[in-house]
C-alpha cells in the first residue's frame, strides 16, 4: 500500500459529514441542554443551548431523589438485565456447543428447529403468554420477565456458528486427558469462545435494557417498574414539566450510552455479525 | 499367569460396555440442548399454538379457562370489518413504504462516503449508531417535546421563517404518522450503516484499484463495483427492515397511543389495545395471526429467492 496523503476532497467531505453528523446529534443535545435548565428557559427560542439559569441539580434530585426515583428502576432494570443475559449465555453457550460438537441423533433435526423459531415474532404471541404467566401465578414479577428473556434461537444460533470454527483437535486432546463433555464444555470450549460471548452478552444487555413491551404487559406495581417504564410513569407524573422529563431521558440513556462507549466495538461487530451471516 | 498374557487379557476382553462413548455422546447432545428446546417450546411454540386455538374463541379472561367458547372463524371474519384494524394494518404498510427505502438508501450513500472517503471513521461510525443503542422510549420522550405544536424547536423555526400554520406533528391526525417515520428513520439510520459497512469490507480492495487504473470514477465504482457486490447485504437489510417496521409499537404506545382518532394506529397496537386494554383475547390472538402470516409470508420471500440471490 502507498503511503496516504491527505486529499483535500476527503478533507472537505470529512467536515460536511462532521457536521451533518452534529446535526444528526442534536436532538440528544437538546435533550441534555433541556435537562440542565429552569422550565421557564426550556422553550426560549432561539434555542439557549447552554443554559442562562442552571438547574440541572434541581432536576436531577427530581428524577433521582423523589419518593418513586429512578434509583429503583435502576436497581430492576440491572438485576433483570444481568440475571436474563447471564441465563440467556449459559443456555445458548450449551445448545451451540451441542450443535457444533456434539454427535447425536437428530442434531439436524434440532438445528433446522431452531432456524424455524427465530421467525415467531414476539409480538404474535403476547397474548399466549401473558395468559400463561398468569396462570403460573408469575404476574407481576420479575421472574416473569426473566423467564421469558432467557431463551433466543437467535443468540444460539451466534455461538453455534462461532463454535464450529473451533479446531477439534484441542476437544480431542482435553478427552485423551480425560475429560468429560461437560468438563470440555466448561474448560475448553467456554474459554475459547470468550469473543462471542462477550459480544452475545453485551447485545442481550442493551436489548433487555431497553426493553418496553414485556415489561408493559407483565408488570403493574410501580415499585417493580423498569427504566422503560419509569419513563412512561415519569410521564403521566412530570408531562408537562419538560425539564424533568428530559433529565429522566437523560437517565435511561446517558449510563447505557457510556457503557457503548467503553465496548464500542464488541457492540457494532456483534450486530455486524448478525446482519452479515444473517 | 505370566505379564504378557494379563496384558493379552486386558487388552483383549474390555468387559462389555454398556455405557459406550458414543452413547454418552449422544445423552450429553440431548442433555446440553435440552434447556434451550424447551424453553423455545415453553415460551415460543406453545403459544403460538395456543394464540391459534384462541382465535377461534371468545374469551376476556374473566371465568378461567372453562369459560372459553368457541365462536369458529368469527374473529377473522370481524378482523376484516374492523376500522381501526384495516386502518392500522393501512399505517402498517405506508410505515414500511416510508421508512424501508429512505433508510436504506441514506444508509448505503453515509456507508460508502464513510467507508471510502471520509477520515476518522471509527467516530463516524459510533455517531451515527448512538440513537440505535438509546431506549426507544427515552428517544421518544425527546423527540415529544421538540415536536410540541406551539412551543417545540421544529415549529418555532418553521413559523420564524414564515409559515404561519406549521403541522401539529404528533396531535394531528395527517401528521402523527409521519411524525413518527422521522424518529423511526433517525434510530435506524446508524443501524443500516453497519451493517452496509460490514458489507463493503468484504469487497476486495483490488477491485477499486483496478477500476481505478480503468479510469472509473468514485460515482462509477460505486454503482459497478459497491453497489453489484452488496446484493446479498441489501436483500437481508430489505427483508429484516420490513419485518421489523411490522413489529414497530414502542414510540407509537409512548407516544400518541394509537391516535389522534387512530390515525397512527398499527397492528400490534391493535393487538395490544384489545388484549389488554379491553381484554378481548381471542380477538387479539386472530390479529396476532394476521401478523404472524404476514411476517411468515415475507421470510418465505427470503426462502423462496435464496437460491436466485445475486451473487458475483
Amino acid at each position: 500500500m502507498t503511503k496516504r496523503k491527505l486529499k483535500t476532497g476527503n478533507v472537505i467531505l470529512t467536515i460536511l459529514f462532521a457536521v451533518i453528523s452534529l446535526f444528526f446529534l442534536l436532538p440528544l443535545i437538546w435533550m441534555l441542554s433541556a435537562a440542565s435548565k429552569t422550565e421557564q428557559d426550556v422553550w426560549t427560542f432561539p434555542i439557549q443551548w447552554i443554559p442562562e439559569h442552571w438547574n440541572f441539580i434541581n432536576n436531577f434530585k427530581t428524577v433521582w431523589m423523589g419518593d418513586i426515583s429512578f434509583g429503583l428502576f435502576y436497581l430492576n432494570s440491572i438485576k433483570i438485565a444481568v440475571i436474563s443475559t447471564l441465563a440467556t449465555i449459559v443456555i445458548s453457550a450449551m445448545a451451540g456447543y451441542a450443535l457444533s460438537k456434539l454427535n447425536f441423533k437428530g442434531r439436524g433435526m434440532v438445528f433446522t428447529l431452531m432456524l424455524a423459531f427465530m421467525m415467531i415474532p414476539e409480538q404474535a404471541t403476547l397474548v399466549p403468554r401473558y395468559i400463561m404467566i398468569k396462570e403460573l401465578g408469575l404476574y407481576d414479577s420479575h421472574a416473569a420477565l426473566i423467564l421469558m428473556g432467557m431463551f433466543s434461537s437467535y443468540f444460539t444460533f451466534l455461538l453455534r456458528q462461532f463454535m464450529v470454527g473451533i479446531h477439534n483437535d484441542l476437544l480431542e486432546a482435553a478427552e485423551l486427558d480425560g475429560a468429560g463433555f461437560l468438563r470440555i464444555f466448561w474448560s475448553v470450549v467456554l474459554p475459547l469462545s470468550q469473543p462471542i460471548l462477550a459480544t452475545v452478552g453485551i447485545i442481550k444487555f442493551i436489548w433487555t435494557w431497553n426493553d418496553y413491551q414485556g415489561p408493559l404487559i407483565m408488570l403493574n406495581s410501580t415499585k417493580l417498574y423498569t427504566i422503560p417504564l419509569g419513563m412512561q410513569f415519569f410521564k403521566e407524573e412530570f408531562g408537562t414539566q419538560i425539564s424533568v422529563m428530559m433529565m429522566a431521558s437523560v437517565a435511561a440513556i446517558v449510563p447505557l450510552l457510556v457503557l457503548f462507549l467503553a465496548l464500542q466495538k464488541q457492540v457494532i461487530e456483534g450486530i455486524a455479525i448478525g446482519g452479515v451471516k444473517g | 499367569m505370566s505379564e504378557q498374557a494379563m496384558i493379552q487379557k486386558t487388552a483383549e476382553a474390555p468387559p462389555k460396555i454398556f455405557w459406550t462413548r458414543k452413547k454418552r455422546e449422544q445423552l450429553a447432545g440431548w442433555l446440553f440442548i435440552a434447556p434451550e428446546v424447551i424453553g423455545m417450546l415453553v415460551i415460543a411454540v406453545f403459544p403460538l399454538v395456543f394464540s391459534l386455538v384462541l382465535s377461534l374463541t371468545e374469551w376476556n379472561l374473566v371465568g378461567g379457562l372453562s369459560a372459553i367458547h368457541f365462536i369458529g372463524l368469527d374473529n377473522y371474519i370481524n378482523l376484516f370489518h374492523d376500522n381501526r384494524f384495516i386502518q392500522g394494518l393501512k399505517n402498517n404498510v405506508l410505515f414500511t413504504v416510508g421508512t424501508v427505502p429512505l433508510t436504506m438508501l441514506l444508509g448505503v450513500v453515509f456507508s460508502a462516503v464513510i467507508h471510502k472517503k471520509l477520515y476518522a471513521k471509527a467516530y463516524f461510525k459510533v455517531a451515527f449508531f448512538v440513537p440505535y443503542i438509546c431506549s426507544t422510549v427515552a428517544i421518544a420522550a425527546v423527540w415529544q417535546a421538540l415536536y410540541h405544536p406551539s412551543k417545540g424547536p421544529f415549529n418555532q423555526l418553521l413559523m420564524q421563517i414564515g409559515i404561519s400554520d406549521p403541522p401539529r406533528w404528533l396531535v394531528d391526525t395527517s401528521y402523527s404518522l409521519i411524525a413518527i417515520m422521522i424518529i423511526y428513520v433517525w434510530q435506524l439510520l446508524g443501524y443500516q450503516i453497519i451493517i452496509f459497512l460490514a458489507g463493503m469490507t468484504n469487497i476486495p480492495e483490488e477491485l477499486y484499484e483496478a477500476a481505478t487504473i480503468d479510469g472509473a470514477n468514485g460515482i462509477q465504482q460505486f454503482r459497478r463495483i459497491t453497489m453489484p457486490l452488496l446484493g446479498p447485504t441489501t436483500f437481508f437489510l430489505a427483508i429484516t427492515s420490513t419485518i421489523s417496521s411490522f413489529k414497530i409499537f414502542d414510540m407509537i404506545k409512548f407516544l400518541t397511543d394509537g391516535g389522534p382518532n387512530y390515525s397512527s394506529t398499527v397492528i400490534v397496537y391493535q393487538i395490544y389495545e384489545e388484549g389488554f386494554e379491553h381484554f378481548k383475547m381471542g380477538y387479539a390472538s386472530a390479529m396476532s395471526w394476521v401478523l404472524f402470516l404476514i411476517i411468515m409470508l415475507v421470510t418465505s420471500i427470503t426462502w423462496i429467492t435464496q437460491n436466485r440471490k445475486v451473487h458475483y
